[in-house]
């Protein structure tokens, strides 16, 4: 099983380094190495940011950043016209879009044309960020909509990344979301046909393994 | 324990293990981080027995710890960038003076133009100036230099600086293996200082010394740096023993057996290396990698037995003598002297630019080929260099360089008309 590579885009203040940092979290609370970094730019709110994600089964060496990533999160719909989002984007690419819009909608209807429909979906991260935790932060919600679209990482462990980084009612709230998003995921893929065989089977190997 | 942890956190965690008792620093990207970590331990009381000291700079920093030292605390710092450069002066008196001051440094670019990203020019500024500098190769080799770092700078009563590539390993989230309190106090003894300041028995440091004993203090100071040169890797074997892993000691050979084109670098960008060194093994290139861990003293030595019989060393560096060439790579030649392989120096990274698993291959490749030129710029952009020169050569006033080059890869907020 290679590498799997995950890119995230958002703007400044809506915790994109930490949806990074927290989907490693969860990698490595399933037992695989994992490695996030952003994009080392200047921090601005409002400013396009981009972080990254590695997992892997064994340990992860390299260093450069990912242009070619295997799942995409989009945490603000409204780069979709500043940043070249799908940049090195292949087809088999898995995309989450942060909108309560469909992707139609969006104007991205090309992104769904033959089989790719199956791995592009949009899900109302914000909205269900302001529901459960009163603010609209969608890093957290986005997590758990990534994880019934990927499955490379469980839901249970991407709620456990999230009670590591946040506490009491901000933890519970954004749990609370990212199972929301998780369960909306899992319906809309269904919904659009087969989505089992589209999911990555968990990553072989573990620093359980390693470190037992 | 293995954690899920930045490079920063696991520092500053590192680092209070170490029990320092004093910790001084000027905030700077990218090192910030680790001291607002260390802040964070010594607010809370999870670092006892340490005064955290804020002051308006790093020169301040600096002195502040160069005090503290001589007046028997364990004492810390950490910088990057220009804020080392701000701190140039009292950095060589805490090596002059023979202070076990530790020092984190992560690596920036330096200005002008201004660029917080990652490279190595902080750390070769400082080259000469008599501490003892480290590179990590992961932050999990950055944890555990720290621990080495306090034992070594102690015991011979002298800095040493840990280089850590800035926001490529301060800002990357990545498994540690978190040392415990009682291992590293196992292995960091209390210290013992070889000079104190004691108003109880009062001595002088620091003193005018003249033309009748300089060179003799100065060649003092290389043979301290000579002794480090056996402590660091028996230092490095007694913490394999202590804590089962493998951190830190002078050089580290990757797939070196039968290589003919071995190459050289220092920090995380051994990483990458060792996974085009492992593409191109299966291509059946005869390819090795030697990390140097540590830069000064440099194990001119160990590097030679590392590179064997290969026939092309390729240096890829992250820093640029202008006017010269490469830094690391003039002691790596001089490493390789009477060898009969060819050098080859390779900048790359400068800047924070991407340093990529192709780029690097096709080099090798190249120099396995003898096709590689003596200085290579890695992935370096001819067009806007040219286009640059030809401004240069056409008008006199052509402006800023920096601004020019900006505006011709189409950077909007370097506009300025």
């Amino acid at each position: 099983m290679p590498v799997f590579q995950v890119r995230i885009h958002g703007r400044g203040g809506q915790g994109v380094v930490t949806a990074a940092e927290m989907l490693s979290v969860a990698a490595f609370r399933d037992g695989h190495y994992a490695q996030a970094f952003p994009s080392f730019g200047s921090e601005r709110t409002g400013a396009p940011v981009v972080a990254f994600c590695r997992i892997d089964g064994g340990p992860i060496r390299t260093r450069e950043p990912i242009v070619e990533p295997d799942g995409l999160i989009v945490q603000d719909a409204t780069l979709l016209h500043q940043v070249d989002l799908f940049s090195g984007v292949g087809p088999e690419a898995l995309i989450l879009v942060n909108s309560s819009r469909s992707m139609e909608e969006l104007g991205l209807s090309d992104l769904l044309q033959g089989p790719a429909r199956r791995r592009v979906l949009t899900v109302p991260a914000t909205e269900l960020a302001r529901e459960h935790t009163g603010r609209a932060v969608p890093n957290a919600a986005l997590l758990g909509g990534f994880a019934a679209l990927s499955a490379v990482v469980s839901i249970d462990a991407v709620i456990l990344a999230i009670r590591d980084r946040f506490g009491g009612e901000v933890a519970e709230g954004n749990a609370a979301a990212a199972r929301q998003a998780f369960a909306f995921v899992a319906d809309e893929a269904a919904a659009v046909g087969a989505p089992e065989e589209r999911r990555r089977p968990l990553l072989e190997g573990s620093h359980r393994a390693a470190t037992a | 324990m293995l954690r899920q942890l930045e490079g920063s956190r696991a520092v500053a965690e590192a680092v209070g293990l170490c029990r320092p008792e004093v910790v001084c620093a000027y905030p700077i990207s990218p090192q910030t981080h680790i001291i607002e970590g260390i802040g964070a331990l010594v607010k809370s009381g999870a670092l006892e027995h340490c005064e955290f000291i804020n002051v308006e700079s790093e020169f301040a920093a600096m002195s502040v710890c160069i005090g503290a030292s001589a007046a028997g605390a364990r004492a810390y710092t950490a910088t990057a960038s220009q804020g080392l450069l701000y701190m140039m002066e009292a950095v060589y008196n805490a090596s002059g003076l023979g202070l076990p001051v530790v020092m984190t440094l992560a690596n920036r670019a330096i200005g002008a133009p201004i660029n917080i990203w990652n490279d190595h020019s902080d750390a070769m500024a400082v080259r000469d100036a008599g501490w003892i500098q480290l590179f990590a190769e992961t932050n999990q080799e950055a944890v555990d230099l720290h621990v080495q770092a306090f034992r070594l700078a102690e015991e011979l009563s002298m800095p040493v600086m840990v280089c850590m590539d800035g926001f490529i390993l301060t800002h990357a989230v990545e498994a540690v293996e978190m040392p415990t309190q009682a291992q590293v106090d196992a292995f960091v003894p209390p210290y013992e200082p070889r000079q104190v300041l004691d108003p109880a028995d009062p001595v002088s440091i620091g003193a005018m010394v003249g033309p009748e004993a300089f060179e003799e203090v100065r060649y003092l100071a290389h043979v301290k740096q000579l002794q480090a040169l056996e402590r660091i890797p028996a230092v490095a074997a007694e913490f394999a023993a202590a804590f089962g892993r493998t951190s830190g000691g002078l050089v580290h050979g990757y797939r070196c057996e039968d290589a003919e084109v071995i190459v050289v670098a220092l920090g995380s960008v051994l990483g990458t290396i060792k996974d085009a060194v492992d593409e191109l093994r299966q291509r059946q290139v005869r390819v090795g990698v030697v990390g140097v861990g540590s830069f000064r003293p440099f194990p001119e030595a160990a590097l030679r037995d590392a590179l064997g019989d290969a026939a092309t060393v390729v240096v890829v560096e992250k820093a640029l003598a202008p006017g010269a060439g490469g830094i690391l790579a003039r002691d790596v030649t001089m490493a390789a002297a009477g060898g009969g392989a060819e050098v080859r120096t390779v900048i790359a990274g400068l800047g924070g630019r991407p340093i990529t698993k192709a780029s690097l291959a096709a080099v090798i490749e190249a120099a396995g080929r003898g096709e590689l030129e003596a200085l290579h710029f890695l992935d370096l952009d001819h067009t806007l260099v040219d286009r640059e020169l030809a401004r240069m050569g056409t008008q006199r006033r052509s402006g800023p360089a920096a601004e020019n080059i900006l505006r011709d890869v189409g950077v909007v907020s370097a506009r300025v008309r």
